[in-house]
Order: C-alpha cells, then sequence, then structure tokens
C-alpha cells in the first residue's frame, strides 16, 4: 500500500516545506557549504571571507542574498534543509529559539512564550 | 544467545547535551525533563546490558545528501562524535561491537532488510545526548554498553514508512536475538517527538498526537502504522518524524512489553519531549 501516490504527491501543509528531492537538488550547494560548517576551520574560512566562501560552493545569487541578510525563510525556499542550515545558525550564535522567531515574525522572547503555551 | 532485556526511548535535543553539561538538573526549567531519568538508571544499573543499540537520525554529520542511506548500521570500533558546527564538547570515544554489527547486518540483509554498513561513522547528539542520559558520564561510565549505532533518514524525503519503521525493528530484533552469545543487550529510539524548527509553521508541538503515540506504542504499535508519512509531518512536526526511531525500536522488542516509566514535557527547547522504558517479558 502506498501512502503517497505518485512520487511527486504531497499534501499541502502551511507553513511547512517538505523537503524533498527537488529541494535536495535546488539547494544542494547552500547545504554543501553549511555541511562543511561542521569544522572549525570552515567556519573560520567562512567568516573571514564570506563571499569568497559562497562562490567557492558555488551558490547562486538567491542563496546568497538569503545568507546576507541571514533571511531564514529565503534560505528554506531557496532548498536550504534546516538540519544543514543550523550549523550557520552556529556561526551566527543564533538558537533554535532565535531562528524560530526570526521565521514567524517573533521575537525570541515571543517565541519561547509561544512554545510554553503549547504545554 | 543474546536477549533483549528492553527499550528506552527519549528525546534527543541538543540542548540537553549543554544541560547536562552544566549540571542544571534541579534548574525550574530542566528539573520536569531530568525527572523522567531516575527510574531509567535504576533499571539500567540493575539489568547491566552488555550491548546498546543505538537507534536514532543522523542530522547532518555522519551524512551529506551526496550519499544518503536510508538504514545504515554502524560496523566500527569505536564512534567518535564532533562539535557539529557549534562547539560541542568533543568526548572519548564511545566502544563500538563489530562483531554485533556484522551478525545484524548479515541478518538484515538476509531477511531482505538493505543496508548500508559504516565502517566510519561520526555519530551527532541523536547518538550522544541518549548515551549521556541514561549511562551519566558517558562514555566514562563502567557500566557504558558497546554500541551499534542505527540511523534512519529523517533529513531528506522520501522517509520510511511507519509499517517499515516497525518491520525494521522485527527483523533487528530477530537478529539480535540470534547472535550467538550470551549476552544482554537494550535497544534506544532516540528523537521526538512533535517538533519543527523551519519555516513559518517552526515552533509547532502537538501535546494530542504525542499522547496518542505514547499511548499506542507500547501495546499497539501497529495502530500507528495507519498514519500516513505526510500525516506524520503535518501532526509530528516536520522533525516530528523522528517518531520512525521509537517504531524501530518497538519493533525490535517482541508483543510482550511492560511499560516501566513514562515521561512527557512541553517545550524542551522547541520540542514535545518525552522518555519510554519498555521492559521485555
Amino acid at each position: 500500500m502506498h501512502d503517497m501516490p505518485g512520487h511527486d504527491y504531497h499534501i499541502d501543509i502551511p507553513g511547512t516545506t517538505i523537503f524533498d528531492g527537488r529541494q535536495a537538488m535546488k539547494g544542494y550547494a547552500l547545504n554543501k557549504m553549511c555541511y562543511s560548517f561542521n569544522k572549525a576551520v570552515n567556519r573560520d574560512a567562512f567568516k573571514e571571507d564570506p563571499e569568497a566562501y559562497m562562490e567557492k560552493f558555488g551558490l547562486n545569487d538567491a542563496q546568497k542574498d538569503a545568507i546576507r541578510s541571514t533571511n531564514i525563510l529565503a534560505m528554506i525556499e531557496e532548498g536550504g534543509n534546516i538540519y544543514y542550515l543550523a550549523k550557520l545558525a552556529g556561526i551566527f550564535k543564533l538558537s533554535v529559539q532565535d531562528v524560530g522567531g526570526m521565521q514567524t515574525g517573533m521575537t525570541t522572547e515571543e517565541f519561547k512564550e509561544y512554545l510554553l503555551s503549547q504545554a | 544467545m543474546a536477549k533483549i532485556l528492553g527499550g528506552i526511548t527519549t528525546s534527543h535535543i541538543p540542548a540537553v547535551g549543554n544541560a547536562i553539561q552544566n549540571e542544571l538538573y534541579d534548574d525550574p526549567y530542566w528539573k520536569p525533563f531530568f525527572d523522567g531519568y531516575p527510574k531509567v538508571h535504576e533499571w539500567v544499573k540493575n539489568n547491566k546490558p552488555d550491548y546498546v543499540i543505538n537507534i536514532y537520525n543522523d542530522h547532518g554529520l555522519g551524512f551529506f545528501l551526496d550519499q544518503m542511506p536510508t538504514f545504515a548500521i554502524g560496523a566500527a570500533h569505536e564512534y567518535r562524535n564532533e562539535d557539529e558546527g557549534w562547539g560541542l564538547p568533543e568526548l572519548p570515544p564511545f566502544p563500538g561491537a563489530p562483531e554485533l554489527s556484522w551478525h545484524i547486518i548479515e541478518s538484515m540483509v538476509a531477511d531482505e532488510f538493505d543496508i548500508t554498513s559504516c565502517q566510519e561513522l561520526p555519530v551527532d547528539h541523536g547518538f550522544v545526548v541518549p548515551m549521556q542520559l541514561f549511562w551519566p558520564g558517558a562514555p566514562n561510565n563502567p557500566d557504558m554498553p558497546r554500541a551499534v549505532p542505527v540511523s534512519a533518514n529523517t533529513v531528506q524525503h522520501p522517509i520510511p514508512t511507519l509499517k517499515r519503521a516497525l518491520d525494521f525493528g522485527k527483523a533487528l530484533g530477530r537478529a539480535i536475538e540470534s547472535f550467538p552469545e550470551e549476552a544482554k543487550v537494550v535497544v534506544l529510539g532516540t528523537g521526538g517527538l512533535s517538533h519543527q524548527l523551519e519555516g513559518k509553521r517552526a515552533g509547532f508541538i502537538n501535546r494530542e498526537f504525542d499522547e496518542y503515540c505514547l499511548n499506542n506504542i507500547a501495546h499497539n504499535p501497529e495502530e500507528l502504522t495507519k498514519i500516513s508519512r505526510m500525516e506524520l509531518v503535518e501532526k509530528a512536526g516536520a522533525q516530528g518524524t523522528e517518531f520512525l526511531m521509537w517504531m524501530m525500536m518497538r519493533g525490535a522488542l517482541g508483543d510482550n512489553v511492560t511499560e516501566l516509566t513514562r515521561n512527557y514535557h512541553i517545550p524542551i527547547s522547541n520540542t514535545g519531549a518525552g522518555t519510554l522504558l519498555l521492559e521485555c517479558a
């Protein structure tokens, strides 16, 4: 029994991007760069010259702009996967609550309140 | 032959690692979470498993999108963590159990579960945090069992179905129990419960769905296989798909289990945090 008839079929879940093959192809360069941040030496190289580092990994203009403006939703739109983007967030010293707030238009404190409200 | 003593599940949030490092056990934010573990410690201490099968999902340390195994099993002599980009402490290596790993891989493939075997596998917080929770001081705990990591893909869709996860666990259970050594084995299922890190729905947590899963996994896991993958994303959140690890663990335990302890708390970081200890008959 197939729970996702047709390989292209996804239900629409508002506010949620299904990271599938299409997104994985779109975001490959961006995610590959973020994966490199597992190593401190690569984080240092990015911090020293972000433009050169993004160029080295072949990010497209939309991906570069998303990073220049620290626009998490745009990074997701451009194929970023949150697990790899989390390593970029580490460079910017953003917590997951900071990142949550940035995506939902809340301050970090408001976002923490929202989490608590679901207890 | 080896015997499966039981299974333990827990969320594996990176922030828990920091809380352990800073010994925040009595901090008002953390206490309701850490209160879920003393009974697990007692059980682990009384039963002293020789091996731990740690079912977790890699989050972009061990695997990248260039080669993404749906099911991978470590077959290394030891497993090391890394800082994951956040400066996490790098621990001494966790001892592996390559003979058990290869036995499981042989058995699983013969059972038609095709496995990616890994002679090197950096392990991330999904593997490490549960070890630290169950064996305080891990890997420097005198009772630390030798480990076999099992990682399932929840990074990139298509992810396995819940039925496949449960069936995988059943095959894993057969593999473990045919290991020709008098040994005690515990199976961990780590991750979950509901959470979503990305998008405009970031911060989504679903107590009702988590409780439905907690209420059914011990005695009625087949019921949970009716949940489709997209329904899982919708109800548990995009990262709540880590519940697949719990299903894999459950499958390995056989039909008859006793629930010895349960804990559930919202929120830890962005997550509905759950802990469960199931003992095999």
